[in-house]
């Protein structure tokens, strides 16, 4: 199985390298772009045959080491 | 009296951290691999250096947080062992959840290299006593990553209840309501961006720094 998780910067937390990236998307004529915020995709490869367990163990994973919950928020999606 | 500073791969203050101390106390201070797993039962004061512990990995600070040595380092912090970290310290203190906040990429998107004037908001701490009536000190800062968030609850109790040691004058990096460095709630355990280790002799270009771990030092 797989884990995908995505991190980002919880709504309201100042987000620098989104708003530069919305920026330069205006300059390069995509002025639809209205705001932009960056995170992360960690995709982990995983043992065993149960996604309700998988999902559990990662968001515990999430809770412990990948997402910082003070400025982040976490979405977990398990992939056969 | 016995000072240790842990090193972590990628630490770049350990020796400043190490040399302050040695100054300060006249005596060696320990050295503590990271991969060593207890903090020695007669240390009484520990310095989490600056640098980029386990390559900012994921976050910085995130790795070294968890790792064996701050484990234990955590347990005996909770039992009333003083902790200063700076800097990547700092970051790494927060990833511990020992203080509150979290450090973000500085507003201007820029690292910030220079000598750094600071504000003394509360000198009655075992951290900050020794400044006596000074008020404000410069010490060095150079960071990306430091810019301290934390809801705003959580700021109005460190202001409430002292825990704010330090303000920027003149906000380098984006933090909240200028804060340079907290303590936790027991006053034990402290985490600053600014460097103190690096004013601590004339040739850093000044020696403000010194009554930091005077200060520490002397409450022990």
């Amino acid at each position: 199985m797989k884990a995908i998780v995505q991190i980002g910067l919880k709504p309201g937390v100042l987000d620098p390298q989104g708003r530069a990236i919305a920026r330069s998307l205006s300059d390069l004529g995509f002025e639809e772009v209205t705001a932009a915020r960056q995170g992360k995709v960690i995709e982990l490869d995983l043992t065993g045959e149960d996604a309700g367990t998988a999902e559990q163990r990662v968001t515990e994973m999430c809770e412990k080491l990948l997402a910082n919950t003070v400025i982040e928020s976490y979405s977990v999606k398990i992939e056969s | 009296m016995k000072t240790a500073v842990i090193t972590f791969p990628a630490s770049n203050c350990d020796r400043d951290a190490r040399m302050a101390l040695e100054k300060v106390t006249g005596r060696p201070a320990q050295m503590i691999w990271h991969r060593e797993s207890e903090i020695p039962s007669d240390v009484d004061f520990v310095v989490i250096p600056g640098g980029f512990s386990y390559g900012d990995y994921l976050r910085c600070g995130a790795m070294a947080a968890r790792s064996p040595i701050v484990k234990d380092l955590v347990e005996k912090a909770n039992k009333g062992l003083p902790v200063a970290g700076f800097c990547n310290g700092f970051q790494i203190l927060t990833e511990t959840g020992l203080l509150p906040g979290a450090l973000l990429m500085n507003q201007g998107l820029n690292f910030v290299c220079k000598p750094q004037k600071l504000r003394i908001t509360n000198g009655n701490t075992r951290f900050t006593s020794g400044y006596g009536s000074t008020q404000e000190v410069v010490y060095p800062i150079a960071h990306h990553e430091g810019n301290y968030y934390a809801d705003d609850a959580t700021l109005n109790k460190l202001e409430k209840e002292g825990r704010v040691l330090f303000k920027y004058v003149g906000n380098p990096n984006g933090s909240a309501r200028d804060i340079a460095g907290i303590c936790n709630k027991a006053g034990n355990v402290f985490g600053m961006m600014p460097h103190p280790e690096r004013a601590v002799d004339p040739l850093h270009g000044g020696t403000d720094g010194l009554n930091f771990f005077k200060s520490i030092i002397e409450s022990i």
